[in-house]
């Protein structure tokens, strides 16, 4: 079982890797990433703010861009083109399908993360010509974010297991939209009554809170994070990705591949 | 069937990790410590973020003008005193979006109030209205906002002032000019304050600035029914030669029909220099005088004692 | 132990937006194939072979009937570990090369790892892919994916393996490899369960059919009951020019081409025609039993058919 798991998520691995749009994506990353460096030129005293702000920023959202385009194909495409009948003909369950999936696309984006992240550092060594303790909250800030890709992840997964890439890429777009503006959310819940309120609190806790995994300002600022905090978001993540895929093995489990 | 205890096992697990993640979330917030200027500003330049909305800067002045109210009423709603947060949002808010006048008007209402009821900043205000004034010359709501901040100042000469130019504006409400005058004239008359409160709690819909004049509105008549009671403690000073020991006094010798109540439904006090003030001064907001001799308000929790 | 046994297997889909009404892909089918033998699932497009097979490997799921592939149930994975399949139109990761491909199926099928390289190469070698197992599949032609296709298909050497429509799409050339490559499966022991539109390639290789239409049997047998002696006619051919009255008499009819006469006349009345040719002392070159090919039988079978009948054929089908 885990060995079957391990051999779908290698290839997944090998796939994305060969798959050039990976490659225009990182470099386009790190290209702004550099760029930060001349941004943070403007002010003196903001380089450093700067490229942690706006480098992160990057590895952020270009990482959402790769799992969502990535993701959303992970079982559709399979399905059109055929490839799954072979797959699923074998001793192979459906459930260790979309396992394997998830690991498979969760360990690429960690792969690229890593080397965003580099370019990140590259840049920051670069305008403070040496790191200091504060630096090491970024690579929390780095983790938090690998964590909010292994949710959308597991949303683009879940929408691909039963409606088209193109409706996929949207949902779980909006999601992680919606999610990034959590707070307001929130805020918007405080202010309204009755069975709006109700409403607006189940969303809350339905979408993904991005809001509580960004803590770039915080550490672009050198702000220390609790060791709490690191726990339970971790534990938050986890949980909430558990449940996405139980619901995309569920669907995809009872699903008729036409 | 292996399928259907697959089926069983992923609705089980969905079910658990769905409460879970529910629960853990809750855990998470309440470790977030209140939001950080940073947190909250995300990016504290107007500047900068406005070159970052890609031209939907309209909609990002709605998000952080609803984060102004939420921020607002959260620190009225822990009975915090700080609103170091109020000032930095309101300037980000309206310089994505300079026409949105109910942040002017918010600001211009709450900057200047005093602490727990606002910033306390009244040149900030200021300074916010009167940017609210340049890009929106045509707005009879903004120089009544700047007139309203100058005459909680005292400075009735420059509310005057404001009231005036907002009445040369066209479609102006009438009143900006009887306002003017009257606050030239009789600036530092309780029936002036009346009006002005009567104007602000008849025409706003924004429900903060309702309740602060309401506010308002409470204290001035607390004030006016203490002056005019003080006038009757005042005769019956002249005509005995004392002043009276309580209200009760009065009242048995038909001077008062019974205890005078204040607006909160407190009975009025009355101390030996026949000087009336109100039966809870620590909850009657914007009271001016009709407090007792002396009295310090109580300070805001977590703010310093302010000097008397 | 038969290789495969289906009872009662159908499908029906609920179409429509508003209103679902129900649409009967399978209708429920009786079939059972011995092991060792080559069957050939026939009939024209939409008749339902494609939802049957992969009902069969688990893709779709029935809505009544069930289905022993090796006397196991259709899920259980230690069935799936002996049986391969080629889908319709394969397309493969293309990314991969054929070695990779494979190595990749060898793994998801439980290959032991010792034994997994010596059998890929031993398989590509089989389909005739030595030279190109390390090119990318998205390199390979029409012929080659396929070839590659079967290749995944006995990687594992299943017990039964399970071809939808192997031959299309290819060239003769590329026909007859396919062909080759089924015969060489059977004469090593294994079931070949294949599902065509391609009549004489099923005549060739198949031991026996099943034909399939609009979702109901209508017919299963060996190749040589169903095509022989159905109308079981022979033909007499004659040198001559003169058409035979007694013949006529008889029913048949005769046709002349060129020096010769021909004429087709009922297997029943095979003496009363000789004593005709006696008589009339026609100069007979030949009497040849008349067999209807394959493709008779199969458009003879597809007229629709009303709906008891359906459930009479669907009984007599096992």
């Amino acid at each position: 079982m885990a060995s079957r798991i391990f051999h779908i998520a290698a290839n997944t691995f090998r796939e994305a890797v060969r798959d050039r749009v990976l490659y225009n994506l990182i470099a386009f990353a790190l290209l702004l990433t550099g760029a930060a460096i001349f941004v943070g030129q403007i002010s003196i005293e903001i380089e450093r703010l700067v490229v942690i702000n706006l480098g992160l920023t990057a590895v952020s959202l270009f990482g959402v861009v790769i799992a969502i385009f990535i993701g959303i194909g992970l079982v559709s495409k399979e399905i059109e083109k055929r490839t799954l009948y072979t797959v699923l003909s074998r001793p192979v369950a459906r459930w260790e399908f979309i396992a394997g999936k998830f690991f498979g696309l969760s360990g690429t984006l960690v792969v690229n993360t890593l080397c965003m992240a580099l370019g990140v550092f590259a840049a920051l060594l670069y305008v403070s010509r040496n790191l200091n303790g504060a630096d090491a909250w970024v690579l929390v800030a780095i983790y938090f974010i690998v964590l909010q890709f292994v949710i959308v992840t597991a949303l683009a997964l879940l929408f691909s297991s039963f409606s088209s890439p193109l409706l996929s890429a949207v949902f779980t777009f909006c999601l992680f939209v919606s999610g990034t503006f959590a707070e307001d959310l929130r805020g918007f819940a405080q202010l309204t009554h009755g069975f709006t309120r109700w409403l607006a609190t189940g969303a809350i806790y339905a979408i993904p809170n991005f809001s509580a995994l960004n803590v770039i300002s915080q550490v672009a600022h050198g702000e220390p994070l609790s060791g709490q905090l690191i726990f339970w978001n971790s534990a938050y993540a986890l949980v909430y990705s558990l449940a996405v895929l139980s619901l995309a093995i569920l669907i995809f489990e009872r699903r008729n591949l036409k | 069937m292996r399928r259907r205890r697959t089926t069983a096992f992923a609705t089980l697990l969905f079910v658990v990790s769905a409460m879970g993640s529910g629960l853990l979330l809750h855990t998470v917030d309440r470790l977030r410590t209140r939001a950080t200027l940073n947190q909250v500003l995300y990016i504290s330049s107007p500047k900068l973020l406005k070159a970052l909305s890609l031209g939907y800067h309209g909609l990002l002045a709605d998000v952080y003008w609803t984060r102004v109210v939420q921020y607002y009423g959260e620190q009225r709603h822990t009975r915090s005193s700080d609103f170091s947060l109020l000032w930095p949002l309101l300037n980000l808010t309206t310089q994505l979006d300079p026409h949105l006048i109910p942040a002017y008007q918010f600001g211009g209402t709450f900057l200047a109030s005093r602490p727990p009821y606002g910033a306390g900043l009244p040149q900030r205000a200021i300074e916010l209205v009167e940017s609210g004034i340049r890009n929106n010359p045509d707005d009879w709501h903004l120089y009544y906002n700047l007139g309203f901040i100058y005459y909680d100042l005292k400075d009735f000469r420059a509310a005057a002032d404001a009231f005036d130019r907002g009445s040369r504006v066209p479609n102006a409400h009438p009143f900006l000019k009887i306002m003017a005058a009257q606050c030239a004239q009789h600036g530092g008359e309780l029936r002036t304050a009346q009006m002005l409160w009567s104007a602000v709690y008849e025409t706003t819909k924004d429900k903060y600035i309702r309740e602060n004049a309401e506010g308002h509105l409470r204290a001035l008549k607390a004030d006016f029914e203490a002056q005019e009671l003080e006038k009757i403690v005042a005769a019956f000073h002249q005509q005995t030669g004392r002043y009276p020991s309580s209200f009760a006094e009065l009242a048995r010798a038909r001077i008062l029909p019974g205890i005078p109540i204040d607006p909160l439904g407190n009975q009025f006090q009355l101390d030996r220099e026949g000087h009336v003030f109100v039966g809870d001064p620590d909850n009657f907001p914007f009271i001016e005088r009709a407090l007792p001799s002396g009295y310090l308000p109580k300070p805001a929790p977590g703010s310093a004692r302010p000097r008397g | 132990m038969r290789a495969i046994e289906i009872v009662g297997l159908e499908k029906v889909y609920q179409v429509g937006f508003w209103r679902k009404r129900p649409k009967r892909a399978l209708n429920a089918l009786h079939l059972a194939v011995e092991q060792g033998e080559i069957f050939g699932f026939l009939g024209p497009n939409g008749a339902g072979k494609t939802t049957t097979l992969k009902m069969l490997m688990g893709l779709v799921f029935p809505t009544g009937g069930s289905a022993r592939i090796l006397d196991m149930e259709m899920d259980d994975p230690r069935m799936k570990a002996q049986i391969g399949f080629l889908p319709e139109q394969p397309y493969f990761y293309d990314y991969l090369t054929a070695r990779e491909l494979l190595r990749y199926y060898g793994h998801l099928s439980g290959v032991e790892p010792k034994h997994l390289t010596a059998r890929v190469d031993t398989v590509l070698n089989q389909v005739g892919l030595n030279d190109s197992r390390d090119v990318q599949l998205r390199k390979f032609s029409k012929g080659m994916l396929q070839r590659a296709g079967i290749a995944q298909a006995i990687l594992h050497d299943p017990k039964v393996v399970f071809l939808d429509e192997p031959m299309s799409g290819l060239d003769p050339m590329g026909r007859r490899e396919v062909r080759n490559l089924i015969e060489q499966l059977k004469h090593d022991g294994k079931t070949v369960f294949f599902s065509t539109h391609i009549l004489s390639d099923a005549e060739a290789l198949c031991d026996r059919v099943a034909i399939l239409n609009q979702g109901t049997l209508r017919g299963v047998g060996a190749v040589e009951e169903l095509t022989a002696g159905i109308r079981g006619q022979s033909e007499f051919v004659w040198s001559g020019t003169t058409i035979s009255p007694g013949l006529t008499q008889l029913g048949a009819d005769c046709h002349v081409a060129g020096d010769t006469v021909r004429a087709v006349v009922p297997s029943d009345r095979m003496d009363a025609a000789l004593d005709v040719i006696k008589r009339e002392r026609l100069r007979l070159i030949s009497v040849t039993p008349v067999r209807t090919s394959l493709e008779d039988y199969f458009l003879a079978q597809l007229t629709p058919v009303p709906e008891e009948a359906k459930v009479a054929a669907n009984g007599n089908g096992g």
